[in-house]
């Protein structure tokens, strides 16, 4: 191709930079404002944000009840798999572990660290989503910040959110080690489609599975199960390590031993098709739009039914109980269908499928 | 899920217990040969419904466990050069070489890459034609096939840069060894289903018979292994001798000839060390003559390994059956999944990670 140069020699015009994160985004200067505009403030735009100051001030009418504060940070391959994306789990991530402790999810803040030549379209898609997610769970995005990071030194996009919410007066006492003998033990749904939905989005598995993430915030669901079984002593989202990890996470810190029936555990078909064929545990894979819940056995059935009277919780169920340990180290037992048992221990290192 | 709920049934399961109780009158010391059985069981807990005459002792048939350490010492040398991307089944990852594992040469700078296939290796090769890209095919008969296709596939397609570090054994021989042991106590075996599903069982019809003693080949899932076991036991109780094969669904006396017939024209049997037991004749598959430039112990010059085994580690005694991982004096302590000294602690299916996992109570 020819330059067309009949009306004269032209200055060459700088590219926009309208495509690509380049390291000048994250310079401070014009190209990150214009993506804070054009991006950042397109979707997530609030009277907090937009205050454009270093910090956002906060309003000090909340500040009746325990404020709680939390942070994650967020890496995922890929940034997109069915079900969600980084942007979504990144809001999810902190609104779960904030609603944990039974308290109200109310502001995020949101640190991107970009890896020089992501996409503007695909920020601009995980910054909607967030959004979304934000919007869903009622919370709002008050402070952010962006850096980029050159080529290779980052996998394209990681999202680092801290959530702040208040425990309203009366829910102050919701800990893993508030776990009593005699409560019952909720999971509020299907185990592993989140870990086997990015598992099978990687393109690694040499065989299809059709399932979506249960990336979800929970904290509304949370509030329903809270109004119904108000002495609710633990609430655990099972993430990475999964039902297991958490279980045992909380038998330590509770000092005791919780038992748990296999048969009630409900798997989705794909998760368990994919879990025969790789020889994973799926009380092992993650999740991220599920809660334990550990309730005295009277408010048991209350918290059940408002978990299913929730999109996020149609499919709870009672899994166990929590019993008396007597051992140094308290454990978590998984009872089999065939009246025998066996230890369920932490996850230790990375899940690995097995050889033959 | 077909092909699995109706092995798992909690009603199969109790009638077979049950009636495994009926026939059994003296006590028996079985040998599981794989190391997937032992997980079985006690995932299951299906040793928690057996009758107290049975004693379970665990076979070598953990492809992780038996891996020598030098092998292991290879594969780290090799992924720690710059020029080589290691491929490998995860498992191998964490088991500890002499000085470190798979996992810390990976997270150093090293190419180390899990791979679900050997085939994926050979898609690597043809990905990166500037590196060496090296799998560590390691395993049973049941791993044999695949990692003689890959041979045959980067055969066809011309690719130079693909190898294997070949550490194949053979559970026949392995067999043989355990029963011609003086120490040996075991009277009956449970035949792997998996290993019988690709060799068949021909193999096992004079072992029986050399020996005397009668062997069941047996599945995975819980219905599988008491099936196994009231075969079994009912032929030692009839004191018959030879093969039963309870896993019929899956395994021919002949088995997968085209699955043989693969690995005879790539591999052929030579001696092999165990780890933990050492050099048994024959049992294990090497590379043929006109295969020796996919060898990657004879391509490229891996140097002088010197090897150091952990000095509590029991590893050798527990894959021949003679001690339990709890008599370690390591098991539990200084010995765990997460900072194994040994290959059983690591492997999916290594005794003492089953041990760990499922029974930490009674250790």
């Amino acid at each position: 191709m020819t330059a067309d140069l009949s009306h004269g020699p032209v200055c060459p015009v700088p590219l926009s930079h309208r495509e690509t994160i380049i390291l000048g985004h994250g310079s401070g200067g014009k190209l990150t404002h214009d993506l804070i505009r054009l991006v950042f403030k397109r979707w997530l735009s609030n009277p907090f944000l937009n205050q454009g100051d270093d910090a956002a001030r906060m309003d000090s009418t909340l500040l009746a009840g325990t404020p709680v504060i939390s942070t994650d940070a967020h890496v995922v391959k890929p940034i997109f798999f069915p079900g969600g994306d980084i942007g979504r789990l990144a809001v999810c991530g902190t609104v779960n572990d904030v609603a944990m402790l039974g308290a109200v999810p109310k502001y995020l803040t949101a640190s991107f660290i970009l890896e020089e030549g992501l996409l503007i379209k695909e920020l601009d898609q995980v910054v909607q989503s967030m959004a979304e997610a934000a919007k869903e769970a009622d919370v709002l995005i008050v402070a952010g910040d962006t850096k980029v990071v050159e080529r290779g030194k980052g996998d394209r996009v990681y999202i680092s959110t801290t959530g702040f919410g208040i425990i309203p007066p009366g829910h102050g006492s919701i800990s893993g080690a508030n776990a009593q003998p005699g409560d019952l033990v909720i999971l509020s749904g299907t185990l592993g489609d989140h870990g086997i939905a990015v598992l099978s989005a990687r393109n690694e598995l040499s065989f299809e599975v059709h399932l979506e993430s249960d990336v979800a915030p929970l904290n509304k669901m949370i509030q329903q199960v809270l109004s119904a079984a108000p002495h609710t002593h633990v609430l655990r989202d099972p993430t990475r390590g999964g039902l297991a990890t958490s279980l045992n996470e909380i038998a330590e810190q509770s000092k005791v031993d919780i038992h748990i029936q296999e048969s009630t555990i409900a798997i989705k078909p794909a998760v368990r098709a994919a879990c025969e064929m790789l020889g994973f545990d799926p009380v092992y894979l993650a999740n991220e739009g599920k809660v334990i819940a550990i309730v005295p056995q009277i408010e048991a059935t209350a918290a059940l039914q408002a978990m299913h009277n929730h999109p996020y919780g149609l499919d709870a169920v009672i899994i166990g109980e929590v019993t008396v340990s007597d051992t140094i180290h308290p454990c978590v037992v998984q009872h089999t269908p065939y009246g025998s048992s066996r230890i369920l221990t932490m996850l230790a290192g990375e899940i690995l499928p097995r050889i033959c | 899920m077909k092909y699995t709920d109706e092995f798992r049934d909690a009603a199969r399961v109790k009638q077979l217990a049950d009636d495994l109780r009926g026939i059994i009158q003296h006590p028996w010391v079985i040998m599981e040969i794989c190391g997937g059985q032992t997980h079985s069981f006690m995932h299951y807990g299906i040793d928690q419904l057996l009758p107290p005459e049975i004693e379970l002792v665990h076979g070598p048939g953990c492809p992780v466990c038996v891996t020598p350490l030098e092998m292991i010492d290879k594969a780290i040398a090799l992924a720690s050069d710059s020029g080589f991307i290691l491929t490998s089944y995860g498992d191998m990852l964490r088991v500890p070489g002499s000085n470190q594992d798979l996992f810390s040469v990976r997270a150093s700078g090293g190419a180390v890459k899990v791979v679900y296939s050997p085939l994926d290796a050979v898609q690597l090769a043809r990905d990166n034609p500037d590196k060496q890209v090296v799998f560590f095919a390691i395993g049973f008969e049941t791993t044999t096939p695949a990692n003689a296709m890959s041979i045959i596939q980067a055969e066809s397609l011309g690719i130079k840069n693909f190898s294997l570090l070949v550490s194949q054994v053979r559970v026949p021989p392995a067999m043989e060894a355990i029963l011609s042991s003086p120490a040996n106590r075991v009277q009956g075996f449970l035949a792997a289903g998996h290993v019988c599903a690709v060799m068949g069982f021909w193999e096992y019809l004079p072992i029986a018979e050399k020996y005397q003693i009668p062997m069941a080949v047996t599945g995975f899932e819980p219905v599988d292994l008491l099936k196994g076991l009231n075969d079994l036991v009912t032929m030692l109780e009839q004191k018959k001798v030879g093969v039963i094969n309870s896993y019929p669904r899956a395994v021919t006396l002949e088995g997968n000839m085209a699955a043989q017939a693969s690995i005879n024209r790539v591999f052929q049997p030579s001696d092999r060390a165990w780890r933990g037991i050492g050099t048994i004749p024959m049992s294990g598959f090497s590379l043929r003559p006109e295969y020796v430039h996919f060898d990657a112990e004879k391509r490229f010059d891996l140097g002088h390994i010197k090897t150091r085994e952990s000095e509590v580690c029991i590893a050798g005694q527990v894959l021949q059956g003679v001690m339990k991982p709890p008599q370690c004096p390591g098991f539990g302590t200084l010995c765990t999944p997460e900072n194994p000294l040994g290959a059983p602690m690591v492997s999916a299916e290594g005794a003492c990670s089953a041990y760990y996992r499922y029974k930490k109570m009674t250790s």
